[in-house]
């Protein structure tokens, strides 16, 4: 307003807070140290849990005192990973299942948020179908495997899968952050003559982005197991079929192997996943 | 106090004519406004105020075009109030600023809806957002800031589209009380210097006496005009004193006592 006013100064700025213009101090140096320090120990005992889990497996499986026809041993693994790599078309298989898990993972969330602002749109619709979703969001739908094989055929069926696992939880988890957001905000743009389509646009889906995240997060996980079921039954590519395939002529070393790169896998997407949700956290904080 | 009949003057900016509204629930049905008539002249600041539970946001609301009165209507310029409009500006109790958007593109939110034009918008809001003492945030998120500057935001989107007419529901009741009275002086300020109509609904007395040019008195429900009290400052000579400078004034006392005793406050429980 006017500079004549001394009011200007009441409100101070938090983002300005002049916190970085000083030399730290001692003990808040200390206080870092200590922040580091714990931050470490933790990685380091996370490390040592997986290098025991893995010395432990070797360790009973060459003492026989499990059979290692059935476990199989850790330092097998690394040959079958090479011997598969090189002749096997590892690489093949987990591209396949890497490629059916992201067309499940996007097509299950596209359909998902539509179905869900749909819900949001009509209540009348929601309240019909309501029941319905309930029901088909607890039904095992691996019980569908079979029935996709044959309405799908072999590469359309582990979609199918990943979709039908993925797409009602998306739909629900959506739909309640669509109906979480603020009545004040929706109001607010009402106030400024929102349709009902802006109100979607503007307020409802940018204001939901941390549900979706949320969203995002359970969907790639059951499109991964609806990827890997479908394999199980209908693929001649993929780490599922590899798992059957290898369990069939009882070499568990190759059962083994691709388990762990699939557990790779798992852990790639959730650290590219964990990355978007720091990223949006930051501005929704 | 003022004769209810003189009110429909035809030069009215914003005139409600027989207001009343009833709303249904599975238990039951509540009449909230009774009979309510009320005229805002160009320029006029106008303070309705009341108890909790008088009605006083509904009415707003219906003034606003979100809510359809049962009986009577309202109008701006004489064209009847059917849904929200472009004339008409609302400053809610908390500012609501999408925490998604940097202080610019909140400033902007009308216009985008409103589909103005977009290059001669974001420049209007970056003179209304110097003017309100924002103009070095514009890149700032709303979680970045302060109480009273989250409220200046917000009186800049709603001047960005350039309404005629400011509908205030108790804008500073979100704020602590040292912030509350600096930010009323510079939201009187900006709406004066914009010439804006403005209606204010607010359960503090000081405010609207401090405020406005016209205090309006809401019974208890069912909501009914009590009383109007026409505020003025003689002892300030020419001119309106800002909202703090009247505070401070002999006349602010003596409006604080009759208002005071017309809302016949009763401490429950």
């Amino acid at each position: 307003m006017n500079s004549s006013n001394p009011s200007l100064t009441v409100a101070t700025p938090v983002g300005k807070a002049p916190v970085s213009s000083r030399q730290p101090s001692a003990a808040y140096k200390a206080w870092l140290q200590r922040q580091r320090h714990d931050k470490h120990r933790v990685l380091a005992v996370r490390l040592g849990l997986l290098c025991l889990f893995f010395g432990l497996w070797e360790l009973l499986a060459r003492t026989k005192l499990v059979n290692p026809m059935l476990t199989s041993y850790p330092s097998a693994l690394w040959p079958t990973f090479i011997d598969l790599a090189q002749n096997g078309h590892l690489a093949l298989h987990t591209w396949a299942t890497f490629k059916a898990t992201m067309v499940g993972f996007v097509t299950s969330m596209v359909l998902g948020i539509a179905v869900a602002a749909a819900l949001w749109w009509s209540a009348f619709v929601y309240r019909v179908l309501d029941p319905f979703l309930v029901v088909a969001n607890a039904m095992p739908k691996i019980a569908f495997v079979p029935i996709f094989y044959i309405w799908l055929g072999s590469d359309y069926s582990v979609y199918g899968m990943a979709v039908a696992i993925a797409v009602f939880v998306t739909i629900m988890v959506a739909y309640d952050g669509f109906q979480a957001t603020d009545p004040n905000k929706i109001k607010l743009a009402k106030t400024l003559g929102a349709s009902r389509w802006q109100v979607l646009r503007l307020v409802v889906l940018p204001g939901s982005v941390p549900t979706l995240i949320a969203a995002l997060k359970m969907n790639i996980g059951l499109s991964l197991v609806g990827v890997i079921v479908g394999e199980f039954q209908s693929s001649s590519e993929g780490l599922g079929f590899l798992i059957v395939n290898g369990s069939q002529v009882f070499k568990l070393n190759i059962v083994m192997t691709a388990i762990v790169v699939l557990a790779l896998m798992s852990a790639l997407m959730y650290l590219v996943i964990a990355r978007v949700e720091a990223a949006t956290a930051r501005r929704y904080g | 106090m003022m004769n209810p009949a003189q009110v429909a003057s035809p030069q009215a900016r914003i005139a409600v004519r027989a207001v009343s509204l009833n709303y249904f629930t599975a238990q039951g049905e509540t009449q909230a406004l009774q009979d309510i008539s009320l005229t805002v002249a160009p320029g006029e600041f106008v303070s309705i105020i009341g108890q909790s539970g008088c009605g006083k946001s509904t009415l707003l609301s219906i003034i606003a075009g979100i809510l359809e009165p049962s009986r009577g209507g309202v109008s701006v310029d004489g064209r009847p109030v059917t849904g929200p409009t472009a004339s008409i500006g609302y400053m809610l109790q908390q500012d609501y600023l999408y925490e998604w958007r940097n202080i610019l593109d909140n400033a902007l939110l009308g216009a985008q809806i409103q589909k103005r034009d977009m290059a001669q918008a974001r420049q209007r809001a970056v003179t209304l957002l110097q003017k309100c003492g924002m103009g070095d945030f514009l890149a700032h998120y709303p979680r970045q800031l302060s109480g009273g500057m989250r409220q200046r935001v917000a009186l800049a989107r709603t001047l960005v589209t350039n309404p005629d007419v400011v509908l205030l529901d108790e804008p500073f009741s979100a704020l602590d009380s040292q912030t509350r009275l600096a930010i009323a002086d510079e939201v009187v300020d900006v709406l004066r210097s914009e010439g804006k109509s403005v209606v204010l609904v607010t359960h503090d007395i000081g405010e609207a006496i401090s405020m406005t040019d016209r205090v309006v008195v809401l019974s208890r429900r069912p909501g009914r005009i009590k009383s109007e009290h026409q505020i003025r400052f003689p002892s300030h000579g020419a001119g309106r004193p800002t909202p703090l400078q009247a505070r401070s004034l002999p006349e602010f006392n003596t409006y604080f006592n009759a208002l005071w005793n017309e809302l016949d406050v009763h401490v429950e429980g």
